[in-house]
């Protein structure tokens, strides 16, 4: 008796024991440790999405200088038949002297004085803007003769001045514009010549060269991504399924099986560089597939996508009780239908989430499309069929940001983040879906 | 040990539905059922009860083979139905199972409506070749299983938000729906409380006119309320098998005493 009481004393319930301040304080460093892990996580998350925003959302705005061009006949068609032949043998330089005009006019009207000259002031315009003019002539060669008003896009350094990302002292060294183009920039903002609006280009127009940063958009871009998309979709979701089911389902538990699932959790984590060479070697070097095409691209992706789907589906297969399998036996279904009348539809909420996110994982990725060569300034028009989509050189969202952000000039660094944002955009919402999809599907069981 | 049946099943050895002689299961290297002869007599309730883990639920997959889905399992000796050996080769356990129906210890609806639970065995053995008669099958089905009067008005309703009784006889409607000759149930009971258990019951005793029931119970009391024959495992070894009346209040062997009354299990 005496020896238990020496073992356990008579301790009161109110205060702690040391035993029991030391499990607490360990307990409460523990919580500390996390929330400080998850605020770090939030943090960065909040710089990230910041850092983001504030660079990136200036892509979504331009600027634009509007005026009023005379189509002077004299210039553009001589000998005054409309023949488009011969309109169409006047080059882009033939238009820029109406463009000077124009802007001639423009300052006259608006009553701005400046002793810069008609030349500096049309170069203050976007490259792109003599060859906008033209293809309007061209389409409307009955407009020639008549005065139309036309909104051109600025170039990037005004661009730039109007965001605040060129300043006076900025382009000390800079050849392309000058203190005084700046200065007439600024009369031309007051009288509302030039204007910074929302530019729908930036998100629906094609990718630009290296000297009209203002005209790129991502719009053929997105549509490479998109028939990749479809493509990936369209090969992975079927076979990948297949595959699992039969692997879940059907096929016996041996060795070759075991084999097979070690490889497939491998694969999902090769790098996707080496799904890019595959694809080089095995689609365009072997079977001689369009190089740059989203096609192959899509295969690719495919292949990379593969395991992610495989993987998902046959825990979505496995997380389906078996009771379930059960009851359809027991009442004379044969294998293959309690598989595809009972199971799969059990598993296909968690079959759609790991096949968006796969098909996510797949949107953003680069590395393999620099392999198959689909970066780089390649389509600067819309498909306009789905075999174009397919099979015309193209590129992707994230290889066209990939290919702004190493270009030299910080207007293209602008649109990489814009880029950025679109391409987020698309992440969020695929991810929103799968979530939705979950949720929808999930309460029945 | 050879604890073959005596008395009952050979007297009716003529209208037995299912005759299992000299049946073995083995889990790979487990030897789970042992040497086990027994006779299901057609429109009889017929009990198996015993401790847990004594085989009875194992031996009752082994009779619509259900037991073909557990790579592991192994079954020696013969079952057959009405004559013919369901083990043979030829037969396909699909068919069989349409024959030989099967109720589980929980209740396991299909997450559809209460309509496609029942019409589900119908049509996939295309019983059914048109809505209305269809619509006829689902009605007897849910009549019989005594759940008619409480969905009628909500037959698109969720299987699954039924009450846990009410499931249990829904999946006994589903399963008497394909028109089967032999029910088995697995612990129909072990889900339900006192009263869906003797809703459940006298189902069970509705059914008899029909089908061969053979049920797995863990309540004494219930094989003795519902079933003509009941049948004693116990390490799996069929230990006695006979009437009810005589296994309860007569036994045979000692085991069987000492289950019956308490002192093992």
């Amino acid at each position: 008796m005496s020896d238990a009481k020496l073992l356990t004393p008579k301790t009161s319930i109110h205060t702690q024991s040391p035993r029991t301040k030391r499990r607490n304080a360990a307990e409460t460093r523990f919580k500390v440790f996390g929330m400080i892990a998850i605020s770090i996580g939030l943090l960065m998350l909040v710089a990230l999405m910041g850092t983001i925003l504030s660079k990136g959302i200036g892509a979504f705005q331009q600027s634009f200088i509007t005026m009023e061009v005379e189509l002077l006949e004299a210039k553009l068609d001589k000998k005054g038949n409309r023949n488009l032949s011969d309109i169409k043998k006047v080059t882009t330089f033939g238009y820029t002297p109406l463009i000077k005009n124009a802007f001639a006019k423009a300052v006259k009207d608006q009553g701005i004085e400046t002793d810069l000259k008609t030349k500096d002031m049309a170069k203050m315009l976007s490259k792109s803007a003599a060859a906008q003019l033209r293809n309007v002539v061209i389409d409307n060669p009955q407009k020639i003769g008549q005065t139309i008003k036309f909104r051109f896009l600025a170039n990037s350094r005004i661009d730039g001045y109007l965001k605040g990302r060129v300043s006076r002292e900025s382009i000390a060294n800079d050849k392309n514009v000058s203190v005084a183009q700046l200065d007439f920039a600024d009369q031309l903002l007051k009288a509302g010549v030039l204007k910074k609006t929302f530019n729908i280009d930036f998100i629906i127009g094609a990718d630009a060269s290296d000297q009209r940063p203002e005209a790129a958009g991502i719009g053929v871009a997105m549509m490479g991504s998109l028939f990749m998309m479809l493509v990936v979709l369209g090969l992975s979701l079927p076979i990948g399924v297949a595959a699992s089911i039969y692997l879940e389902e059907f096929a016996p538990k041996n060795w070759i099986t075991d084999v097979i699932e070690v490889n497939i959790s491998n694969l999902a984590a090769v790098p996707s560089i080496v799904f890019g060479i595959l694809g080089l070697a095995v689609f365009i070097n072997y079977m001689h597939l369009p190089q740059s095409a989203p096609l192959v691209g899509g295969l690719v992706l495919t292949l990379m996508t593969l395991p992610t789907i495989i993987i998902s589906t046959r825990a979505s297969l496995k997380s389906v009780p078996p009771s379930i399998r059960d009851a359809a036996l027991g009442v004379g279904a044969s294998k293959m239908q309690s598989v595809f009348h009972h199971v799969l539809p059990l598993a296909a909420p968690g079959i759609l989430t790991g096949t968006i996110i796969g098909l996510g994982q797949a949107l953003g990725e680069t590395a393999p499309l620099l392999l198959i060569g689909m970066i780089g300034f390649i389509a600067s028009n819309m498909p306009t069929t789905i075999g174009e989509g397919l099979l015309s050189p193209n590129s992707a969202m994230p290889a066209q940001i990939y290919e702004w952000a190493k270009r030299a000039d910080p207007a293209f660094y602008e649109r990489a983040w814009g880029g950025i944002i679109i391409l987020l955009v698309f992440l969020v919402s695929m991810n929103t879906l799968a979530v939705i999809l979950r949720r929808r599907f999930e309460r029945r069981w | 040990m050879f604890d073959a049946p005596t008395i009952g099943s050979t007297v009716e050895l003529q209208d037995s539905k299912i005759t299992a002689s000299g049946v073995h299961v083995f889990y790979g290297d487990t030897h789970a059922i042992k040497d086990v002869n027994v006779n299901i007599a057609a429109k009889t309730v017929t009990a198996f009860i015993g401790p847990s883990g004594c085989g009875k639920s194992t031996f009752l997959r082994c009779l619509n083979r259900m037991n073909d889905t557990i790579d592991t399992c192994r079954v020696e000796g013969n079952i057959h139905l009405d004559g013919e050996d369901i083990y043979d080769r030829r037969v396909d356990p699909v068919q069989l199972r349409a024959k030989v129906g099967m109720v589980f210890q929980k209740p396991n609806p299909f997450p559809k409506s209460i309509y496609d639970n029942v019409a589900y065995g119908a049509r996939i053995h295309g019983l059914a070749r048109n809505k209305s008669e269809l619509d006829a099958i689902v009605e007897k089905a849910l009549r019989r299983a005594a759940l008619w009067g409480e969905v009628k008005d909500r037959l698109g309703a969720p299987g699954t938000g039924l009450s846990g009784g009410q499931q249990q006889r829904l999946c006994i409607a589903r399963a008497v729906a394909t028109e089967p000759e032999v029910l088995l149930m697995d612990e129909p009971c072990s889900a339900l409380d006192p009263i869906a258990t003797a809703q459940v019951e006298e189902l069970i005793d509705d059914l008899r006119t029909r089908f061969s029931v053979v049920i797995v119970t863990h309540s004494m009391q219930q094989a003795a309320r519902v079933s003509q024959k009941t049948a004693f495992f116990h390490l799996g070894h069929l230990v006695e098998f006979g009437d009810t009346p005589t296994i309860f209040t007569n036994p045979s062997d000692e085991r069987t005493e000492s289950y019956i009354t308490g002192r093992i299990g």
